[in-house]
């Protein structure tokens, strides 16, 4: 019988300081079973278990792309044990990951249609995966235009830095950055919220405009109802979620939010879903 | 399938002829309860509690066990690689059960074992066990199975049902794993299956007219969930509810569990605990935020768990076989026949009247 709960093991190829103040980390890994980055065949907007053997499992956003062959990559925040022990590892290290996990962000609905993202701080994560799966020559065909609205707390906290400037640089997307607070002179994006940003520059609504959202509660607070003014229906919203968790695969119980898993009927979900469910998340 | 006839002068020979080919497992008078143990040599189970302070679900579903196992020494060729244990259960089987207990394996079973994702912990362990029930014929005053899917005489998930008849038990093989059990015994007395039949029949009839508890589910499915959600009993459910976990950890159907990791020195395993949805622990976010941070939230997630959400998810009854455990356990006398009454009837509700 398939063990679920075995994860992979990986090596750390990459590490990346996203942040100035440096508790935010990119981590490349390579699977040390070659045949094992076969299974691990996921879509943007799936999460994985890092397993820091001896500290624990926890539940991240896949940042790399599946169009990103050889390694997967995961951008994590310094909170906890687990995190802060995934901080002090060092290229080389060996651990474990486990997954793909969860649902995806519904990429049969969104071929053909137009993309705005709407990002704050390091929820980026699985919209970078969707940004550069789309832009991915043999994808891009398949959507229509993307805009991409990014918050950051300051310019400090502006993660993915070249990449973001080469997206901005391109015609086929639509890159708004902007910071909550900036005193430095180099920075040369938008400072204020994201919401107000949204305001201003998104496109209008439409039947095939789909928005997706992902960021911390106070940033969807205030976006919701920029949305709403702009008219996206709430089945064009499309959220994820985060919870406590630790099987990932729906069964140890921790991240209901009502009848629904996070980790298994989610972490995706329409606004006109959550609507109906319980706000435990 | 034959039923057999086990006379109580061969009852214990009979048990210690099983003990070569199964590890047996039954009730216990602990003196303040009586408990599920390993029946050594010359032991027999004590059928005469009504039952079990804790359910049996720890027979197949330890209440911690390891996962894998792994080594931090750089030295050793695997290290930081997690390692399946090699170890398999062991054939066993658990003597005098009530049939409660067995009918929650199989609202467990939906859990563990789904189309996606197969628990190979939870899945051999149940399969290497026999399940050998004792029909209950004293039901207790908390006991309210027959209006939660199960019965006094039930054989849902039973392999074999024992019905006490004074100077025999009546055997009655339910699946062939129970078949197979029975005919490693040197229990061979064969009896009349319709007599047998007959017999269990009415003691469970007997049996069920002594149940005075009764809950009421038919309106549980058509609510909207967020009925009852937002009804306004909740506050005073849980008012008394000191979030002891209690109810959690003795019911046979509560499932959720947390996952360690343990270290000795260099080397350590990846143990599963069981957890509770009482702990405020059990959705703190890293980050500080917890979705279910107020005792009320935690309640109310357990009964809409059980009453609610699983009946949506499996459209299969009720995730409680009515056993009665968490109404005998709970110190404060939080009473789930009385939510369940309000949660049935939220309209109705407008404190959780005593």
């Amino acid at each position: 019988m398939l063990n679920p709960y075995l994860p992979y093991p990986v090596r750390i190829d990459e590490i990346t300081n996203e942040w100035d103040d440096r508790n935010l980390k990119s981590f490349k890994f390579v699977f040390l079973n070659p045949e094992d980055e076969q299974k691990f065949a996921y879509k943007p907007g799936q999460f994985a278990e890092l397993s820091v053997t001896g500290k624990g499992e926890i539940p991240i956003g896949i940042a790399s792309s599946p169009t990103e062959k050889g390694f997967v990559k995961f951008t994590v925040n310094k909170v906890g044990l687990v995190s802060s022990h995934l901080h002090n590892m060092k290229v080389g290290d060996i651990m474990g990951i486990r997954g793909p996990l969860g649902n995806w962000y519904p990429w049969e609905i969104l071929k053909g249609k137009n993309v705005v993202i709407i990002g704050g701080g390091f929820a980026f994560t699985t919209l970078r995966s969707s940004i550069v799966y789309m832009l991915d020559p043999a994808n891009r065909k398949d959507f229509g235009d993307i805009h991409v609205f990014l918050g950051v707390r300051n310019p400090g906290m502006l993660l993915y830095r070249d990449e973001l400037a080469a997206w901005g640089a391109r015609d086929d997307i639509h890159v708004h950055i902007t910071a909550d607070f900036a005193d430095d002179p180099n920075w040369k994006y938008n400072v204020g919220n994201v919401p107000s940003l949204a305001e201003k520059k998104g496109p209008p609504a439409d039947e095939n405009t789909y928005a997706v959202v992902c960021g911390p509660p106070v940033m969807i607070k205030f976006t919701q109802p920029v949305l709403d003014k702009q008219g996206y229906a709430h089945d064009h919203i499309i959220m994820s979620l985060e919870n406590r968790m630790k099987c990932g695969i729906g069964i140890c119980g921790h991240c209901n939010t009502g009848k629904e898993l996070v980790c298994k009927d989610g972490p995706v979900f329409t606004l006109a879903q959550l609507n109906k469910m319980a706000k435990e998340y | 399938m034959k039923v057999i006839k086990i006379d109580k002068g061969k009852w214990e020979s009979g048990l210690e002829a099983l003990k070569k080919s199964y590890t047996l497992l039954g009730p216990k008078n602990l003196n303040h309860s009586f408990e599920f143990k390993e029946l050594k040599a010359n032991e027999a189970p004590d059928l005469t509690g009504l039952n079990t302070r804790m359910s049996a679900k720890g027979l197949v579903y330890p209440q911690s066990q390891a996962m894998f196992t792994y080594t931090l020494d750089q030295n050793d060729a695997d290290h930081h690689i997690m390692k399946p244990l090699d170890k398999k259960p062991s054939k066993r089987a658990v003597i005098g059960m009530r049939p409660c207990d067995a009918d929650a394996f199989l609202l467990v079973k939906r859990n563990f074992d789904t189309p996606e994702y197969k628990d190979p912990y939870w899945i051999e362990a149940y399969e290497a066990t026999v399940l050998i029930g004792l029909a209950c014929t004293d039901p207790c005053g908390t006991c309210f199975c027959t209006t939660a899917g199960s019965g006094p005489a039930s054989e849902k998930g039973l392999d074999v049902i024992l019905l006490d008849k004074k100077d025999y038990f009546i055997a009655k093989p339910i699946t062939a794993k129970g078949e197979a059990f029975l005919s490693a015994s040197s229990w061979t007395e064969e009896m009349n299956a319709s007599q047998a039949e007959k017999d269990l029949q009415e003691a469970g009839s007997a049996a069920e007219k002594k149940i005075t508890s009764f809950i009421h589910t038919e309106n549980l499915r058509d609510k909207v969930s967020m009925e009852i959600y937002n009804a306004p009993f909740w506050e005073d459910v849980s008012f008394s509810c000191i979030n002891c976990g209690t109810c959690t950890f003795v019911c046979p159907t509560c499932w959720c569990f947390d996952i360690q990791d343990e270290t000795h020195k260099n080397k350590g395993v990846r143990m599963r605990n069981w957890d509770s949805c009482m702990f405020p622990l059990f959705t703190l976010h890293g980050s500080g935020h917890n979705p279910r941070g107020e005792k009320v939230q935690r309640v109310r997630q357990r009964f809409m768990h059980k009453l609610k959400y699983y009946v949506d998810k499996y459209e299969n009854g009720i995730q409680c076989v009515g056993c009665g455990r968490c109404v005998r356990s709970c110190p404060v006398n939080i009473d789930i026949r009385r939510v369940c009454e309000l949660m049935n009837h939220p309209e109705n509700a407008t404190c959780a009247a005593q």
